[in-house]
């Protein structure tokens, strides 16, 4: 099953640089995932996350407010 | 405890480089090897050792502190405190101002956290140490403490919560303080050095660039800007340089390792320090990028308000800098 993928900020720096960390993860493993951007802030307070970026695996907060390395994501998404 | 940086600025300039001892290119060279380098292993330092204590008090751990104990007004202190160690960028500041009032902590409180967290950091302990030496570094921590803690406790005396947006109050309505007791990770030191090490090393990667031109700028400064310049214009019985410089200050945004060797510089040339941290302040507490960012969680009343209190004590505690030193 497809994991959905969600990262969490309103398009700060740090937000981008996850996502992009994310995206290579996905290709370089063939994961399938979908990412999706949230940039809303009530949605991301849905979440009862503080600092951003963030990572959600399947509902499930995994990062909050730091960059994981590859191997780290690599690991959340297996 | 720096000579041996001297020792390797001045071999690297004069022997290395072979440039001769007196003229203007090799004195700047020298002087901006030196500055780098010491400010540089500073940050180091006061950076590793904000990421031990963060580490072990995360913002999550912070929020259930602030949200479960009744401290009888020492509260708006805790925050502030937490906001020293604390770093965040001003991205998270709406999501970090919902969190906060959705666990229950008082406006005021919430405040206090938001204004001293970006004056008093990790970055700017460290570059103040470098540039100003132990004394002025440790009266301009416990200012920027004292600062965010009467805004704070002001803040909350004025009862701004109708000036919050609508969404915002229906989260206050439905907040709860927290019940259930913070797990502590139970992580060794060991486990969470690679994590702490990590942060160091992007935060100093992040940071080196500004700090590089901005000690470049103020290099430049120094050559070209004649000693005492400023003093015709800012000295210290001029009442009205503290409040000019500060509103002049408070819409700009730099962050503290941008600003920093800039002030340096203008208080070698003669602005008085209390006048150059109001600026410095002005610049890095407020500006209007985060004005607009607020927008989401508080009326333009209310954004006013905020401004304003905090530019008044920021103005206040220049006067008081000025006087005291």
């Amino acid at each position: 099953m497809a994991k959905v993928i969600k990262i969490l900020g309103s398009g700060c720096p740090k937000c981008q640089t996850l996502t992009g960390v994310v995206k290579e993860v996905i290709s370089e493993n063939s994961i399938d995932a979908t990412i999706e951007k949230v940039e809303d802030v009530m949605e991301i307070m849905k979440y009862d996350v503080m600092i951003t970026p963030a990572l959600v695996v399947d509902d499930v907060v995994t990062i909050k407010g730091r960059i994981p390395s590859k191997d780290e994501v690599l690991e959340l998404l297996n | 405890m720096f000579d041996w940086i001297q020792h390797l600025a001045d071999w690297l300039v004069y022997e290395v480089l072979s440039l001769g001892k007196g003229n203007h290119l090799s004195e700047a060279l020298n002087f901006f090897i030196y500055d780098t380098t010491k400010i540089l292993i500073l940050l180091f330092v006061i950076i590793f050792l904000m990421g031990i204590v963060n580490s072990y008090f995360p913002i999550d751990k912070v929020k259930n502190f602030l949200s479960r104990n009744k401290l009888y007004g020492l509260e708006y202190l805790m925050a502030s405190l937490f906001g020293v160690v604390t770093p965040f960028c001003s991205c998270s500041s709406v999501p970090l101002f919902i969190g906060f009032v959705k666990g229950g902590i008082p406006l005021g409180v919430t405040f206090a956290f938001l204004i001293t967290s970006p004056l008093v950091n990790e970055v700017a302990i460290g570059l103040f140490l470098g540039l100003f030496g132990l004394k002025t570094t440790i009266i301009y921590v416990i200012s920027g403490i004292l600062l965010g803690t009467v805004s704070g406790i002001i803040l909350q005396k004025l009862k701004l919560e109708p000036y919050l947006t609508p969404w915002v109050k229906e989260v206050l309505e439905t907040s709860q303080r927290e019940q259930e007791l913070f797990i502590a990770e139970k992580q060794s030191f060991k486990q969470r050095m690679p994590v702490i090490w990590d942060e160091v090393r992007k935060i100093l990667i992040g940071i080196i660039p500004y700090v590089l031109i901005g000690i470049a700028i103020g290099g430049l400064m120094h050559g070209y800007i004649p000693k005492g310049f400023f003093e015709k214009y800012m000295d210290k019985d001029n009442l009205f340089a503290v409040p000019i410089a500060t509103i002049f200050a408070v819409p700009m945004y730099s962050n503290a390792s941008g600003i920093l060797p800039v002030v340096q510089v203008l208080v070698a040339k003669g602005i008085p320090l209390g006048t150059a941290i109001a600026f410095m302040m002005g610049v890095v507490g407020l500006s209007l990028p985060e004005a607009m960012l607020l927008k989401k969680v508080m009326t333009i009343k209310l954004i006013a308000i905020f401004f304003g209190i905090v530019t008044l004590c920021i103005i206040l505690s220049g006067y008081l800098f000025n006087v005291l030193l």
